[in-house]
């Protein structure tokens, strides 16, 4: 929703930690939670005397990342240092790149109230994350180099954004399109993205920008989309009252819903870039570029096609379906296994994403097996149970359970036999003169009651459907002369 | 080109930017020092480097990147100990005020 | 016992005639180092206990008969990283440090049987040509102890010159290794760029730095060099071309080889006796069937500005990592964290290194990036090209390795730029990342004279072929300090 009489414009860079093994420049390993320091060795450290081992990894993921946002690949990529002194910034240099990013020229489109737009991306590089400080009571901090050298990618979005609600749609649809593309699994909650935002608004018709504030300790899209809202209004007022906009570095505090200054900018950040001299040039040939693209996986877009045009989904459904790559990897094999598309889409929306509410859980943090549901699924198809066991059987499947033998052990095939079922039919016909006559009048309702002593004799089991047609057949049979 | 000589004001400046403390004799000396230097490196601006590619390292090799294998060191506790202040696995420094460093 | 008239060739018939061990031969060089350092100051730090356990090691292992360096004691510089012996890269701000691994050439001088005996002194931080600018000592020359030794391998140069020991490691960023083996009459060879590993060498320029050797003989060098070259996944930058046997092409036949004599060199601020007995030596080379000619190359004069600029951005950056959270010094007392970083700093680093880092970050910071950095790396293609084009013509440049002789301590202290000329015919072979070797070519008044022999990237070869030609022409590597064989 945008201020009247005043543009808006939103400059956003998200930095995304990438899923490689080991670090952009060290051999450590990349895990989330360990041990303080655990994951470091001399080169995290930058001890004296060591020297960065540029890992192939990342530079795989950073194309992988550069095709999935359609930008173009620069053909040999050089590395850069940025200068600034930080406990957790343990050479006082990130490398980075800084005069020959990556790639270049991307874009990504998104929808808002049903309009869609392209939003251009300026360029992305690869890059190091710094280490992680803590703030202790005791007026120390507290330094932990576990993080330091994860391979990131920072996106720089072009200014095309105008509402809050673009920039929140272009976050949405950039950490989709990440996502997909298997380079992170983009948590914001556990830091593997992290937004900057930056705003400034003129009056409309008025050809000078106001100048940039900066926001800091935008931990969720909404955050982001808040502190925007905040901010435009914040900045408008500014101008009514007569006022400047200072540029500024602010945070935004989420109980209050309010952005605060941190800091003022009187001059730029001197970082002092040059060309990193520990590293010689890599070329990235067209080969290389084609066996990364064979390795990108099928985007979300695309997924949502397939489900539709393919599979016969509703738009709906496509939708909920790719909104995790894990989801939407989850449903791809419980229909390559044969389970039923829609059934199985059916499955996925409501029950499992019911239990993953109620457990608080990712899907790849349950015992739930795509393999094993796609059994389940099949037995309500053949009719080997019905739906109501099937709660029972998907209970057993969420607590990493067999299905099929859940299913066997536990005595819940249906009685779909006519051996078995036509004696108990037509034992209770005959105990029902009265039913069959009123069925032969037109009254529907008899059937129901009849199938609901089928059913009460076999203790529910019975399958609805055979027994249906026994007992239309011997109904008809029956007919009074 | 014109000819760039430093100042007492600069030589502070990049002193800050190197977290360096000058003292007014050291200033004054280092302005001194560095006016030479600059002096001499001036001579630089004479040269035509239009159409000139800059060298920044003679390497006669692509980088030799390293297959994506995690390696773990295991000597934090080494690193530690080296550390003039830590606890529970964590380096220790005087508190950081700012919410400075880089995004 | 001391080395000043035995070569590699020789200790190692000693040790395989078991006519001495290694732990005999490790003993005696450290009771030798402790009778004479307190002339010539060329250690930091001796390393008793680890040289007579690995001198034990290879004793037990037993003496390497293909290998000249196995249990041959030798000194390291101390800005190259021995773990568990501190490395001061000579400053306060690394006092106490133990490194956590060794350096790639003091692995691999492990592997060769070397055993290392002392981590010897430097300018700080390898920042100087004078051996002055160390925090813990100064260095006397080895042949006249009123008079410098040259830097930045100050102490590498005089423990070799004095014959401490038969060979010792150095670094050279603008003429490190060269300009001390001047001073000091000995052979130093800075290598191709990336011929040698920098893992595990503090760094001063990154673009520029390379580790080399100090010997008292061309043939010792080459097998130096054998032993320390070579591809290294830890330093991307290092070459992945073969590692020939250096000591294999040293024949003396240079009959036919076309070396230039770069005029530039031969400029208004080189020393006229110096000039003297360079020219001389080339007459020697010309005389053993060598082609001379005059060649320019015409960016010269720009060398040290550019030199100064790069070299010192590069630093500033490098140096940065000493801030006192990790390792080395911290400032006692301090309060806040701004403090702990500029105290540390403050304290921590000698003038001339805080003067290379206020340069360097002038020259990179905005608004002088362009117009000093960059402009100083254009200026290094020129210079690169210069060297280009007489290599297309010429197997060799020959010159002189210093302008002076070694003068006297404390000479030029309120005159950086003066100082900084010392390095002016030094620095182009760095800039452009070729082999040069500095060889003693003679005498002015009783003080060595170092000739220059400039060879094509990695073509490291045809330097040693030279240099051994010139050296058993001229035996003058038998003139030690002290009189004559
Ligand atoms: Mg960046
Ligand atoms: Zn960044």
């Amino acid at each position: 929703m945008a201020v009247p009489n005043f543009e808006t414009t939103i400059g956003l860079e998200v930095h995304v930690e990438m899923k490689t093994n080991s670090k952009a420049m060290s051999p450590s390993p990349v895990q989330f939670g360990a041990t303080p320091n655990a994951n470091t060795n001399v080169i995290d450290w930058g001890y004296p005397g060591v020297l960065p081992q540029a890992n192939k990894g990342a530079l795989d993921y950073g194309i992988r990342a550069a095709l999935a946002l359609g930008a173009e690949i620069r053909p040999v990529l050089h590395w850069d240092r940025k200068n600034y002194f930080y406990p957790d910034n343990p050479k006082a240099y990130q490398i980075t790149q800084q005069f020959e990013p990556l790639a270049s020229n991307g874009q990504l489109e998104i929808e808002v109230d049903g309009e869609k737009k392209l939003v251009g991306i300026t360029e992305l590089h690869v890059e190091e994350d710094a280490g992680k400080n803590t703030h202790g009571h005791d007026g120390y901090s507290y330094v932990d180099l576990n993080r330091q050298g994860t391979p990131l990618i920072e996106i720089v979005g072009a200014p095309d954004l105008h509402t809050p609600e673009e920039a929140y749609a272009y976050l949405e649809a950039l950490r989709q399109t990440i996502q997909f593309s298997g380079v992170s699994d983009v948590k914001m909650q556990e830091g593997s993205m992290r937004v900057d935002a930056n705003i400034s608004i003129r009056p409309i018709g008025s050809q000078v920008h106001g100048e940039r504030v900066e926001l800091k300790n935008l931990n969720s899209l909404n955050y982001v989309r808040k502190a925007l809202a905040y901010e435009e209004e914040r900045q408008a007022k500014i101008y009514l009252a007569g006022g400047v906009v200072k540029q500024q570095t602010r945070r935004y505090d989420s109980a209050s819903n309010v952005t605060v200054l941190m800091r003022e900018k009187e001059t730029a950040d001197d970082y002092r870039y040059f060309p990193e001299p520990d590293l010689a040039p890599v070329h990235i040939s067209q080969a290389w570029i084609e066996q990364v693209r064979t390795e990108l996986p099928k985007s979300a877009p695309a997924r949502r096609a397939h489900y539709i045009d393919t599979l016969g989904l509703e738009p709906y459904a496509a939708e909920v379906l790719t909104q995790t790559l894990e989801m939407s990897d989850f449903f791809d094999v419980m229909v390559a296994q044969g389970a039923e598309p829609v059934r199985s889409a059916n499955y996925v929306m409501g029950e499992v994403n019911a239990f993953l509410n109620e457990a608080h859980l990712d899907l790849q943090e349950t015992k739930l097996q795509p393999e094993n549901l796609a059994a389940m699924i099949k037995m309500i198809e053949d009719g080997t149970i019905s739906t109501k066991m099937a709660k029972r059987v998907f209970v057993a499947v969420t607590k990493g359970e067999d299905a099929v033998a859940f299913v066997e052990e536990n005595g819940l095939k249906q009685l779909s036999d006519p051996a078995t079922l036509t004696p108990i039919i037509t034992g209770i016909l005959d105990k029902n003169e009265q039913s069959i006559i009123d069925f032969h009048n037109g009254k529907d309702r008899a059937v129901g009651a009849l199938v609901g002593q089928v059913m009460k004799q076999t203790k529910g089991n019975a399958n609805p459907t055979v027994v249906n047609e026994i007992l239309m057949a011997e109904l008809q049979a029956r007919k009074p002369e | 080109m014109e000819e760039e000589m430093i100042t007492r004001e600069e030589v502070m400046h990049v002193a800050g930017l190197a977290k360096l403390a000058l003292t007014d004799n050291d200033a004054a000396m280092f302005t001194d020092h560095l006016e030479k230097i600059f002096e001499m490196v001036n001579m630089l601006g004479e040269v035509d480097t239009s159409n000139v590619q800059p060298t920044f390292s003679v390497t006669d090799m692509d980088t030799v990147l390293r297959d994506d294998v995690a390696v773990q060191a295991n000597q934090a506790a080494e690193l530690l100990a080296n550390a003039p202040e830590h606890t529970d696995n964590l380096i220790k420094v005087p508190a950081i005020l700012d919410e400075g460093g880089e995004g | 016992m001391n080395f000043l008239h035995t070569d590699l060739t020789t200790l190692h018939e000693q040790l395989l005639n078991r006519e001495v061990s290694a732990v005999e031969l490790t003993k005696a060089t450290l009771a030798n180092i402790a009778a004479t350092d307190s002339k010539y100051e060329a250690y930091i730090t001796t390393m008793e206990d680890e040289a007579i356990e690995t001198a034990a090691a290879v004793d037990a292992a037993g003496i390497d008969a293909n290998n000249l360096l196995s249990g041959i004691p030798y000194g390291i510089k101390d800005n190259i990283l021995t773990k568990g012996v501190q490395t001061t890269a000579a400053s306060h701000i690394l006092e106490g440090f133990k490194p956590v691994f060794d350096a790639t050439v003091v692995e691999k001088m492990r592997k060769a049987g070397a055993i290392g005996v002392g981590k010897t002194n430097l300018d700080e931080f390898a920042m100087g040509s004078t051996g002055e600018t160390s925090y813990y000592k100064t260095t006397k020359n080895a042949w006249d102890q009123t008079k410098v030794p040259g830097g930045s391998s100050s102490g590498s140069a005089v423990t070799v010159g004095a014959g401490q020991v038969p060979f010792a490691l150095g670094t050279d960023t603008g003429g490190s290794i060269r300009q001390p083996a001047a001073f000091n009459g000995i052979v130093g060879m800075k290598p191709s760029y990336g011929r040698v590993s920098r893992f595990g060498v503090v760094a001063f320029a990154s673009s520029l730095d390379q580790v080399g050797q100090f010997t008292r003989t061309v043939k010792d060098n080459a097998a130096v060099l054998s032993a320390l070259a070579g591809q290294d996944a830890n330093d991307q930058t290092t070459s992945n071309r073969a590692v020939p046997d250096f000591t294999a092409s040293l024949n003396g036949d240079i009959k036919g080889l076309k070396i230039a004599v770069p005029k530039e060199y031969f400029g208004a601020g080189v020393n006229a006796a110096v000039k003297d007995i360079v020219r001389q030596a080339i007459n020697q080379l010309e005389a053993l069937g060598a082609i001379v000619d005059e060649v320019s190359l015409p960016h010269t004069k720009y060398g040290v500005a550019a030199y100064y600029i790069l070299g010192s951005a590069e630093a500033s950056s490098n140096l940065q990592r000493f801030d006192g959270i990790r390792y080395g010094f911290r400032a006692k007392d301090v309060k806040t964290l701004e403090d702990l970083y500029v105290q540390t700093r403050t304290q921590g680093f000698g003038d001339e290194v805080k003067q290379r880092i206020m340069l360097g970050t002038y020259a990179l910071s905005a608004g002088a990036y362009e117009k000093f950095f960059k402009q100083a790396a254009q200026v290094r293609t020129l210079m690169n090209q210069d060297f280009d084009k007489v290599f297309a013509d010429y197997d060799l440049i020959v010159a002189p390795a210093t302008p002076n002789v070694a003068y006297g301590f404390g000479q030029n202290e309120d005159d950086p730029e003066i100082t900084y000329m010392n390095d002016v015919l030094t620095i182009p072979v760095n800039m452009a990342g070729l082999p040069g070797l500095s060889i003693n070519a003679g005498f002015s008044n009783g003080l060595p004279v170092g000739m220059q022999l400039i060879g094509d990237r990695f073509a490291e070869e045809t330097v040693y072929r030279v240099a051994y030609a010139f050296e058993q022409a001229t035996r003058l590597f038998e003139q030690v300090p002290g009189g004559d064989k």
